[in-house]
């Protein structure tokens, strides 16, 4: 895909393409947008038109989650209290997009500080499902996964602490990668939980995943938990023969759709077709993984939302009380129903008394968790299952249940405990709606994973099939 | 004062090092604009991470060796959470479990004149937050200004143990403390708020009382002196002294509550994991090699290497410059009367003017012991050369002598106005052989007379002594 726009914006304009897609997205229902870098962008798509110069993603536009720092741009979050906030710096990843010559062409709209999974949370208003205007594109990052699939941008970086690259992948029909812990530098990703999170592309196919990661993966001497060394991953090997696949028994049976669940064997079956064999594993401790996962991410949480008391940059009202009062009217004011759940839990869980109880046992739980992975890894050379247990549900459906909402991400919260690589391809349909097949790979193998990826999708229609928005 | 129990927190700004803890800022903030050295890290713009200096840690890693502390093989960052609007990230980079050093000891010479140890409970790293500038006093200003220049700059907080019983012994232990942190070139003590102390006080069978955020020496003995007899009056009127944060007013000189920030603290400590566990038990050995010589060992080279007097050799080693002060002159003037000279005039000059060794030439000093050591000049014209140099009255020793007609009297002229005052003194020297040791007193004033002041008292008095005699 990335290639061959590259190609086409050689021989046409940068310009007009932009021109077009800007268009479109003024007349989108799926609000998945929350600004457009609109000058910039059209100024640097003219400077490519007139000399397109050597870099990897010359005159490609690529939206960008909102928490990703951009330099000039706006970066919000989603959330009103961090309205009006433009960053004096770009991100590691932006620096990176830039140097090869990618255009940002603007942000896109998340969960309120990635804590979702269906962007409903956003101060914008929920983003739709390009699949199904009633539906929830996934989240957090669902304003990138939905702009992907609906035709509203070639490519986006979407950010990734529980499923949020994954999940809307798998529900908007497109590819998403959570990679390593450590293998993308987070310089610049505006913290929600941050041991967990890493930022990822959400493509149309695997190879342009393939090509993002070439270009903002590496070592980054700003984030210290930054891993050494440049990666190659194209062009990507072909086939799967010989490679060894576990299925994870725990991610099958009570709670998964049976279409979900018959959409992820059918792709079991093709992988098999295609050469490669597969073996049941178990990850005995997944039933563990989602209060782990909650507790991790809201104690980090409440103290990474801290620092947003509107005095340096962000929401502020006119007359200023004593500080006390101040910062938190502009907390109780800024911030929403969903963030405040989290700080609050989150708060608690670290506070006195109850530290042992729940952060530190979670921290085990996550050794546990992790070691499962390993386990597994002696006899397999990746996992494969259901990225989501269910297909996009409607808006407005879950979100007053936030238990049901968290459950939804009992199959992608493992992967960011055990920090391992995962990326979601689309797989078949749930009626109308897209299943994501997500395949897990070894700490730093994602070559492996983008391996099988790719050929399944060679093997497959699913990719190209496109919502009827477009 | 044994009823008396002080523990301190001391928070020492590592302000020799270049950059900031965690981020690429200038530490040279002093003579600059508000808010000029800063960058999206130490501001705590979203999305930043902190990268730590190893040069600090290896600063502490110094300081925690010279404590006497055991370092530990692993040391991890926490996040202590408070809201504060000079903390822009809502935390505070710190540590907690495995700090970098713990149970270490420093002597001190106590009130009972004997010197003794003084536990150290711990010393860990964190970063200094902004400084708050309120427009007038803090209970009455209308607004107040935040500058985040000194936001980030590495911090050590040294905690003692309970050990210490007296204002005077706090200061003991902190000049001690300032002294080895000058000796391992990790410190400018001479800096606005490079150290803060914190000190917890209480009375034998009493709850204790944290002063916070005392600066200055002289404060803390102010304050722990205010708070003793506070409590002291609290119980003789049988009220019970609470526990509470208490807050040292300079210019009143007493210590108020302060009521604390939100309720009863809760600092939430976690692992902070932008930053990464650090091994440095290999990183022990090259430092320790590289340790300079501390204080306590100095002072007794000098009692061996000069043959000093303990007192001398202390005073003399307290403060690094002044040590290699007393080094560059006793290498060319006689040892211990430079010993003299530096720590029983020189210094109390200095201190009188609020000066340090830095303003006087190493040069200068070894001329004036050496004509002292000569007989050339006399004690008090030394003192005046000193005095004269230290206040830019004359550019050198040899000229202020010259232009002040400070040379000492030759021994012959002495001697010739001895034997005159001898003769023209017949009373005196009645009296003296009637018994009155005091009279040559008088003989000796009129030697000093006839020899204008430039001869030694002391020597007329025995040559004056010896004259008489032999009639
Ligand atoms: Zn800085």
């Amino acid at each position: 895909m990335l290639m061959e726009l590259k190609e086409q914006l050689l021989s046409g304009s940068a310009e007009e393409y932009l021109n077009k897609l800007f268009l479109k997205i003024e007349k989108s229902p799926l609000n998945g947008f929350t600004s457009l870098a609109r000058e910039s962008a059209l100024q640097q798509a003219r400077e490519f038109d007139k000399n397109p110069g050597q870099g990897r993603l010359a005159g490609v536009p690529i939206a960008i989650k909102e928490c990703i720092s951009t330099k000039g741009i706006e970066t919000n979050c989603s959330s009103n209290i961090l309205r009006g906030y433009i960053p004096p710096y770009d991100a590691h990843v932006i620096e990176q997009l830039k140097a090869e010559g990618a255009i940002i062409m603007g942000k896109t709209n998340m969960d309120e500080f990635a804590m979702g999974s269906s962007t409903e949370t956003s101060c914008f208003g929920p983003t739709r499902n390009p699949w199904d205007y009633d539906c929830v594109p996934g989240g957090s990052s669902g304003g990138s996964a939905a702009v992907v699939a609906g035709g509203e941008a070639p490519c986006a970086l979407g950010s990734d602490t529980g499923g949020s690259v994954r999940c809307p992948a798998s529900f908007c029909g497109i590819v998403g990668l959570k990679p390593t812990y450590g293998l993308v530098s987070r310089y610049g990703l505006v913290a929600y939980a941050n041991s967990l999170e890493q930022i990822g592309p959400l493509t149309r196919t695997v190879e342009d995943t393939a090509l993002l990661m070439e270009v903002i993966a590496g070592h980054d001497e700003r984030d210290t938990t930054s891993a050494e060394g440049k990666k190659r991953y194209l062009p990507i090997r072909e086939g799967v023969s010989g490679l060894k696949i576990g299925i994870p028994r725990e991610y099958f049976g009570e709670g998964v759709s049976k279409e979900v669940e018959k959409a992820v064997w059918d792709a079991i079956n093709t992988l098999e077709s295609l050469g490669a064999a597969w073996q049941e594993v178990s990850l005995p401790h997944t039933k563990h993984a989602l209060a782990a996962y909650y507790v991790i991410a809201m104690s980090e949480a409440s103290s990474n939302l801290a620092r947003f008391d509107g005095l340096r940059y962000g929401l502020r009202f006119g007359e200023d009380k004593d500080w006390h009062t101040t910062f938190s009217d502009i907390r109780a004011r800024g911030f929403g129903p969903e963030a405040k759940r989290r700080i609050l839990l989150g708060t608690y869980a670290l506070s006195a008394g109850y530290y042992g109880r729940y952060y530190l046992k979670a921290l085990k739980v996550r050794t546990l968790i992790k070691e499962d992975f390993l386990r597994a890894f002696k006899d397999v050379d990746l996992l494969a299952g259901p990225t989501m247990p269910i297909p996009a549900f409607k808006i407005g459906e879950r979100i007053n249940d936030p238990l049901s909402l968290y459950l939804a991400d009992v199959f992608t919260v493992p992967i960011n405990l055990a920090g391992v690589p995962a990326i979601s391809v689309p797989c078949g349909f749930a009626g109308h709606l897209p299943v994501g097949l997500q395949l897990i790979g070894k700490h730093f193998d994602e070559a492996t994973i983008l391996q099988a990826a790719h050929t399944f999708e060679k093997a497959t229609p699913f990719h190209e099939k496109t919502p009827a928005v477009i | 004062m044994e009823d008396v129990i002080i523990g301190l927190e001391i928070h020492v700004q590592l302000n020799r090092l270049r950059s900031k803890m965690f981020c690429g800022c200038s530490t040279d903030y002093h003579n600059s604009e508000p808010n000029s050295h800063t960058c999206p890290v130490c501001l705590g713009l979203p999305g930043s991470l902190p990268v730590l200096n190893k040069k600090a840690v290896e600063f502490g890693i110094k300081v925690g060796l010279a404590l006497n502390c055991t370092i530990e093989e692993e040391t991890l960052f926490y996040r202590k959470n408070y809201y504060y609007p000079d903390l822009p990230k809502g935390f505070q980079i710190s540590q907690y479990d495995f700090p970098l050093a713990t149970r270490g000891h420093i002597m001190i010479l106590g009130d009972d004149g004997v010197e003794r140890d003084i536990r150290i409970n711990r010393a860990h790293m964190e970063e200094d937050p902004g400084r708050l500038v309120h427009a007038g006093t803090i209970d009455r200003a209308k607004y107040t200004m935040v500058d985040y220049n000194r936001c980030g700059m590495p911090l050590l907080e040294v905690v003692t143990e309970p050990d210490l019983h007296s204002p005077k012994e706090a200061r003991a232990f902190l000049d001690k403390l300032k002294s080895i942190l000058e000796y391992l070139e990790v410190f400018d003590g001479s800096l606005e708020g490079s150290m803060r102390v914190d000190a917890n006080i209480s009375l034998k069978g009493g709850d204790r009382t944290e002063i916070k955020n005392i600066s200055g020496f002289k404060g803390v003995e102010k304050a722990l002196s205010y708070e003793i007899t506070r409590q002291k009056n609290m119980q003789r009127r049988n009220i019970k002294v609470v526990q509470e944060t208490r807050h040292f007013d300079e210019i009143r000189n007493i210590t108020v509550s302060i009521r604390s920030k939100v309720g009863a603290h809760d600092y939430r400590y976690f692992p902070e994991c932008d930053l990464v566990g650090l091994r440095i038990a290999s990183w022990v050995p090259a430092i320790k090699a590289a340790l300079p010589e501390l204080p306590d060992a100095k002072r007794k080279r000098f009692v061996e290497q000069y043959n000093l007097s303990d007192d001398h050799a202390k005073s003399l080693t307290s403060e690094i410059k002044v040590a290699n002060f007393y080094e560059a002159v006793a290498a060319r003037a006689p040892p211990k009367l430079a010993a003299v000279w530096i720590a029983d005039v020189l210094k109390g000059e200095l201190n009188y003017r609020d000066q340090t060794v830095d303003g006087f030439s190493q040069e200068h000093m070894a001329e004036i012991v050496n004509m002292l050591a000569e007989s050339k000049i006399t004690e008090d014209g030394a003192v005046q050369i000193i005095r004269d140099l230290l206040d830019g009255r004359g550019s050198s020793p040899d000229e202020i002598v010259k232009s002040k007609g400070l040379g000492k009297a030759k021994d012959d002229v002495v001697q010739k106005a001895v034997r005159e005052a001898v003769a023209e003194s017949a009373d005196a020297v009645a009296d003296y052989k009637a018994g009155s040791e005091r009279a040559l007193n008088f003989i000796v004033g009129v030697v000093m007379k006839k020899t204008r002041g430039k001869a030694s008292p002391g020597e007329v008095h025995k040559l004056v002594k010896a004259e008489v005699e032999k009639m």
